[in-house]
C-alpha cells in the first residue's frame, strides 16, 4: 500500500473534496437536485477532515477530538433554530468563519516570527484585518437582527471620516509590519484596530439594508479563507475561500440591483436618517380601509391575486396563516400566486424559505420579473408586511430617496390590499403614495391576526 | 514573489470563475440555502485547524488552533444541517401532502 507518501494521500483527498464542493454547488442549482448537493458537500468535508486527523503532522488528540465535540455541540442547536432566526443564525456563521480564519492566521504569526519573510507578512497581514473584521462586524449584524441591538441605523457627525482613519490606522499597522514582520508588538494592535473597524463597519447600517452587508460579509468571510489558504499554501482553502467568496459578491451584487444602489452607498449611506424629514411634510389625506371581512369577500370574489409578503410577515411569524389563505382561496378556485422581491426581508432569499416551511409549494414563488408581467392581469394584490419594494414613487417620484429601485409592480393590480398596523411610515419614513390610490384598501392590524381574521371569514363566508 | 503564491493565484482565479459561473445559476428561491451551503463550505478551514493545534508546536498556537477547530467545525455541521433542513421543504405542488 506505499504507492501514495502520507502527503500525497492527503493532497489527492483534498483534491476529490474540492471535486464534491464544485458539484454542490452545481447541483443546488434547482431544488430537484439541491440535497444531492448538499450529501456531495457533506462527503467531501467528511473526507478532508477525516485525512487530516489522519495526517502525521498531527500528535496531539485529545484536545482536537474535545473541541471537535465542542463545535458540533454548537453547530448542531445552531442548525436547528426556528427559520425566522435563520438570518441572524447566518450572521453568526459568518463570524465563526471568520473567527477561525483568523484565529489560524494569528496562530500562524507566531509559530513563524522570527522567520516570517516580508511577502508572507503582507499575507497574514491582510487575512488577519479582513477575518477580525468580518468577525466583529458579523457579530454586530447578527445582534441587529436577534434585535439586540436597535436595528435603526446609528449615526453620527464625522462617522465616515472615523471608520475610514480607523481602517487607514490598521493597513498602516500592517505596512509597517511588512517592512519589519518582527516587530511583534505591532501584531496585536493591528487585530484590535481591525476588530475596532467591524463594529464601526456595521452599527451605522440599518434593518432594511441586511441583505446586502449579510451577503458582502459572507464574501469577506469566503475572501479571509482563500487568503489563509494562500498563507498555508493549501489549495483547497483557496478554492473554498474563493467559491464562498464568490457567491457572497454575486449575493451583493444581486441586492444592490435590487435597491438601485452601489455598494459604497449602502456601507456609508446611512439610508434611514436621510429622509425621515421628508416624510414628516406630507399632508393629511384620505385612505380608504375594510374589515377582514370586505376583504375576504374580495379576495374569494377573484379570480388572480398575487401576495407579496415581507419583512412584516417574517416578523409576525404569520407565514402559516398565510398558507391557510392560500388554501382556503386555491379551493375556492383562485389562482394564487406570490411575488418575492429580492431584498424582502433580511436576507436574500428569506421570503422564500420561510414560505417554503409553511408548505407552499415552490413554483408558485415567482421573481420579480415573473410577477410583474402577471400583475396587469391580476385581480388582487395583497400586500403583508411589505412597503419600500411596493413603493410606485420608486418609478414616479424623482425626488423619492428610492427613485430608481426595481419594485413590484403592485399598483397595476385591479385592487391593492394592504395589511399593516398602522400608517406610520415606519423607520426608513419613506412615505408610500400606493396606500392614497382609490383602489387601494388599507387592512389594519396585525399581520397574523389579519390574516387568520380573513380566513375564518373564508372559511364561514357562504354560510351567511 | 514565491512560487507558491503564483500556483494559488491560479487556483483561486480559476475557482472564482467557477464559483461565479456556478452561482450565477443558483435560482433565487434558494439563495438563502446557497448561503448556508457555501458557509458549510468554508467551513473546511477546520483542516488548517486541525493541523495547527495538532504539531503543538506553542501552547498559543494550540490555544487559538482549538478555538479554531471548534468555530469552523460548529459552522460545518450547523450550516449542512440547516441547509438540508431547508431544502427539504421546498416542495412542488404535486408531491405536497396533508
Amino acid at each position: 500500500m506505499n504507492v501514495f507518501t502520507g502527503d500525497q494521500l492527503l493532497s489527492f483527498t483534498y483534491i476529490i473534496a474540492v471535486v464534491l464542493f464544485i458539484l454542490a454547488i452545481k447541483w443546488l442549482s434547482s431544488p430537484t437536485t439541491a440535497r444531492r448537493g448538499v450529501l456531495a458537500g457533506e462527503i467531501g468535508a467528511a473526507l478532508a477532515v477525516g485525512a487530516t486527523l489522519y495526517n502525521p503532522d498531527v500528535t496531539q488528540y485529545k484536545w482536537i477530538i474535545i473541541a471537535l465535540i465542542v463545535g458540533a455541540g454548537v453547530g448542531i442547536p445552531l442548525g436547528m433554530v426556528h427559520m425566522t432566526a435563520v438570518p441572524q443564525r447566518t450572521a453568526l456563521s459568518h463570524a465563526f468563519g471568520a473567527l477561525s480564519a483568523a484565529m489560524v492566521g494569528i496562530a500562524e504569526y507566531y509559530v513563524g516570527i522570527p522567520r516570517v519573510t516580508r511577502f508572507e507578512m503582507g499575507e497574514i497581514g491582510l487575512e488577519v484585518i479582513i477575518g477580525s473584521l468580518t468577525f466583529t462586524g458579523s457579530l454586530i449584524a447578527a445582534g441587529k437582527l436577534q434585535e439586540i441591538l436597535p436595528q435603526r441605523p446609528i449615526v453620527y457627525r464625522g462617522q465616515n471620516f472615523v471608520s475610514l482613519s480607523v481602517l487607514g490606522a490598521a493597513l498602516v499597522l500592517a505596512i509597517l509590519l511588512v517592512i519589519n514582520p518582527n516587530n511583534t508588538h505591532l501584531f496585536p494592535a493591528m487585530i484590535i484596530v481591525a476588530l475596532a473597524f467591524g463594529v464601526l463597519l456595521v452599527t451605522p447600517i440599518g434593518g432594511a439594508d441586511m441583505p446586502t452587508v449579510i451577503s458582502l460579509l459572507n464574501s469577506y468571510a469566503g475572501f479571509s479563507a482563500a487568503l489563509l489558504g494562500f498563507v498555508l499554501n493549501s489549495k483547497v482553502l483557496v478554492v473554498a475561500g474563493a467559491l464562498d467568496g464568490s457567491s457572497g459578491f454575486i449575493l451583493s451584487v444581486i441586492m444592490c440591483k435590487a435597491m438601485n444602489r452601489s455598494f459604497t452607498n449602502v456601507m456609508f449611506g446611512a439610508f434611514g436618517q436621510v429622509q425621515a424629514g421628508a416624510a414628516a411634510q406630507t399632508e393629511q389625506r384620505t385612505v380608504r380601509s375594510a374589515s377582514p371581512e370586505e376583504a375576504a369577500g374580495i379576495l374569494a370574489a377573484a379570480d388572480k391575486v398575487v401576495i407579496v409578503p415581507g419583512y412584516g410577515m417574517a416578523v409576525a411569524q404569520a407565514q402559516h396563516k398565510v398558507r391557510e389563505l392560500y388554501d382556503s382561496l386555491t379551493k375556492k378556485g383562485v389562482d394564487v400566486k406570490f411575488g418575492i422581491h429580492p431584498v424582502a426581508g433580511r436576507m436574500p432569499g428569506h421570503m422564500n424559505v420561510l414560505l417554503a416551511e409553511a408548505d407552499i409549494p415552490y413554483e408558485r414563488l415567482l421573481e420579480m420579473d415573473a410577477i410583474n408581467s402577471d400583475l396587469p392581469q391580476t385581480d388582487v394584490a395583497l400586500i403583508i408586511g411589505a412597503n419600500d419594494v411596493t413603493n410606485p414613487a420608486a418609478r414616479t417620484d424623482a425626488s423619492s430617496p428610492i427613485y430608481g429601485m426595481p419594485i413590484l409592480d403592485v399598483d397595476k393590480a385591479r385592487t391593492v390590499m394592504v395589511i399593516k398596523r398602522s400608517m406610520n411610515p415606519g423607520f426608513a419614513g419613506i412615505d408610500n403614495p400606493l396606500y392614497y390610490f382609490d383602489k387601494t384598501l388599507m387592512l389594519f392590524g396585525d399581520a397574523k391576526g389579519f390574516v387568520s381574521d380573513i380566513v375564518r371569514e373564508l372559511g364561514g363566508g357562504s354560510g351567511h | 514573489m514565491p512560487a507558491d503564491f503564483i500556483s494559488n493565484l491560479y487556483v483561486f482565479i480559476l475557482a472564482g470563475f467557477v464559483g461565479f459561473e456556478l452561482i450565477k445559476r443558483v435560482s433565487p428561491l434558494l439563495h438563502t440555502p446557497l448561503m448556508s451551503l457555501t458557509n458549510a463550505l468554508d467551513a473546511i478551514v477546520v483542516v488548517a485547524a486541525i493541523i495547527i493545534a495538532g504539531r503543538h508546536e506553542t501552547h498559543l498556537s494550540v490555544v487559538l488552533g482549538l478555538i479554531a477547530v471548534a468555530a469552523s467545525f460548529s459552522n460545518m455541521v450547523g450550516g449542512f444541517f440547516i441547509t438540508d433542513r431547508m431544502l427539504r421543504m421546498f416542495k412542488t405542488g404535486k408531491s405536497k401532502k396533508s
